[in-house]
C-alpha cells in the first residue's frame, strides 16, 4: 500500500512537486478529497488540497480556521480523529459543516494531526461522501498507511522549508540495522530475534521503528531502502 | 470512571488534576525515592507534562484521582529516547504507531481493579488510534501488576536492583487482550467504549444529518 507514492515523494525536491504527489494521493487512495495543511512555528501556512478552489477561498476569506471543528480538536492534539466524533452541534459549527458539505467536502473525514518540531504542526485529512458502514470499514483499513504517509509528507515539506539539499541519511542505532540486516538475509522474524537475542516484539518494535526513520511503507521496503541508502552490509 | 483527558483539558477539573499530581509525587518521591520536581503545593510535575500529554485517569466517585498514567507520541520528546536509551538496545523508539506510557500511579489504597481498568484504556486509546505497540518506562516491580491484570510487557531492558530497579516495556495493541482486561477491571464492554466515547465524542453523529 502506497509504497510507490512514498517513493515518489522520495524524488520530490520541491513545493510544486510536493503538491502533485499529494494531489496524486487521492487516486492511489481511492478517496475523494485529500488535504495537508501545516502552520510553521512562525504561523506561515502552507496547504495542499483537492477541495475546490472556491471552497478554499471562502475558507480562507472567513477565517474557517477558528470555528472549523477538525482543525479545534486536532490543533493541541496527537490520536487520529474521525470526524463523526467531533461536536458539530454549535450554530456556527452546524453553519460551517452546511458550506463544507454544499462545498462538495464530503460527509465523511479522517484527519491526522502531526505535532512537528519546535512548534510546527500539520493535519493531513481524506475526506468524501461516504455511508457510515463503508468509511469505518475504509478507515479501519488503511488508518495505518494513512498515518504513516501523513508523517512522511510533513517529513518532505520540512525538508524542502528547511531548504536541506542534502538528502536526510536515516540515522538508525546499531540494533535497528542487525534486525533489517537480519531480514534482508532472508531469515524469517522468529530466526531473526532468536540470532539477536531478543524476543519478537522486540524485533517488531525495532523494526516498526527502523520503518519510520526510512520513510517507508512496510517491512520489506524499509529493508530496500535501508539497502538503498549502504546502510546495510550484506 | 475512566477518564482521557489531554493537559490542556486539565483545568476544568481542578480537584482530579491536584490530586492526581499530588499522588503522583507521594508514588514517585516519597515511596519509590526518585529524582523527581515536587512543588511546594506537594505535586510532582515534569518537562512532559508541558507537552500536552493524554492522561488516563481513573476518577473516583468524589471526583479525586484513583490512578492515572501518561501518553506521548514516540515522534516527539520521550523519556525513553531522552533518558533510558540503555533500556533499549541503544535504539530511540520512534514511530507514529508506538506511543509512550509513563507516570504509571496508583492512589494510595486504590482497588484491585484500578490497575486493570487504567491498562484497559491504553489498550482503548492504542486500537482507537491503530497503534501497533505501547512502550513505557516503569518501576520494575511493576511488571508483576502488568502480568496480574492479563497485559503483560515484553521487557526490553532493566537497570539497577530492587527499589532502584527501572524497566523498559513493550505492550503490543492487539484486541485479544482486551476481554481479559475488561474482566480483570470489572467493566463491560460498554461501559469501557462509553468512557471512551465522553472523552473523545460518540461516532453516531452522521455529520451530514445533523444537518
Amino acid at each position: 500500500m502506497l509504497e510507490s507514492f512514498i517513493d515518489r515523494l522520495q524524488g520530490v525536491a520541491t513545493h510544486s512537486d510536493l503538491d502533485d504527489a499529494i494531489l496524486s494521493l487521492s487516486r492511489e487512495m481511492n478517496v475523494e478529497h485529500v488535504v495537508y495543511h501545516s502552520v510553521s512555528s512562525k504561523g506561515e501556512q502552507y496547504a495542499v488540497t483537492t477541495y475546490k478552489p472556491v471552497w478554499v477561498d471562502q475558507y480562507l476569506g472567513n477565517d474557517y480556521a477558528r470555528i472549523d471543528p477538525v482543525v479545534q480538536a486536532c490543533l493541541r492534539r496527537f490520536h487520529p480523529i474521525d470526524w463523526k466524533r467531533l461536536n458539530w452541534s454549535g450554530k456556527s459549527a452546524q453553519q460551517f459543516m452546511h458550506e463544507a458539505i454544499d462545498s462538495g467536502v464530503g460527509n465523511q473525514g479522517f484527519s491526522v494531526p502531526i505535532r512537528g518540531p519546535s512548534g510546527q504542526f500539520a493535519l493531513f485529512t481524506v475526506s468524501g461522501n461516504e455511508k457510515d458502514d463503508l468509511w469505518a470499514k475504509y478507515t479501519a483499513e488503511f488508518s495505518r498507511p494513512l498515518i504513516l504517509a501523513s508523517h512522511y509528507i510533513n517529513q518532505k515539506a520540512l525538508e524542502i522549508e528547511l531548504g536541506s539539499d542534502q538528502a536526510e541519511i536515516a540515522r538508525l542505532s546499531p540494533r535497528e540495522t542487525d534486525a533489517l540486516t537480519m531480514l534482508a538475509l532472508g531469515h524469517s522474524r522468529a530466526q531473526a530475534a532468536n540470532s539477536l537475542s531478543i524476543s519478537e516484539h522486540t524485533l517488531r518494535v525495532y523494526i516498526e521503528s527502523a520503518r519510520f526513520k526510512l520513510a517507508a511503507m512496510n517491512t520489506t521496503h524499509a529493508v530496500a531502502r535501508a539497502i538503498n541508502q549502504g546502510l546495510l552490509s550484506i | 470512571m475512566l477518564r482521557y483527558i489531554y493537559a490542556d483539558d486539565l483545568k476544568a477539573m481542578p480537584r482530579l488534576r491536584d490530586t492526581m499530581f499530588r499522588d503522583r509525587a507521594a508514588q514517585f518521591h516519597t515511596r519509590l525515592g526518585w529524582e523527581v520536581e515536587v512543588d511546594d503545593k506537594g505535586s510532582e510535575h515534569d518537562d512532559y507534562d508541558e507537552i500536552n500529554p493524554m492522561y488516563i485517569i481513573w476518577e473516583q466517585p468524589d471526583g479525586c484521582h484513583g490512578g492515572s498514567l501518561r501518553l506521548l507520541p514516540t515522534t516527539g520528546p520521550t523519556m525513553l529516547g531522552d533518558y533510558f536509551l540503555n533500556l533499549t538496545d541503544g535504539v530511540h523508539i520512534q514511530s507514529p504507531l508506538i506511543w509512550e506510557c509513563t507516570r504509571f500511579c496508583l492512589a494510595p489504597g486504590a482497588s484491585a481493579n484500578v490497575s486493570a481498568a487504567l491498562m484497559l484504556g491504553v489498550l482503548e486509546a492504542g486500537l482507537a488510534a491503530s497503534l501497533t505497540h505501547v512502550a513505557g518506562v516503569f518501576d520494575a516491580r511493576m511488571i508483576r501488576v502488568y502480568r496480574r491484570v492479563g497485559w503483560g510487557p515484553t521487557i526490553l531492558g532493566t537497570d539497577g536492583d530492587g527499589r532502584d530497579a527501572i524497566s523498559a516495556g513493550l505492550w503490543p495493541c492487539e484486541m485479544e487482550y482486551r476481554d481479559r482486561l475488561l474482566e480483570k477491571a470489572g467493566v463491560t464492554s460498554e461501559m469501557s467504549a462509553t468512557w471512551y466515547d465522553q472523552s473523545f465524542g460518540a461516532p453516531n453523529q452522521d455529520v451530514a444529518d445533523v444537518a
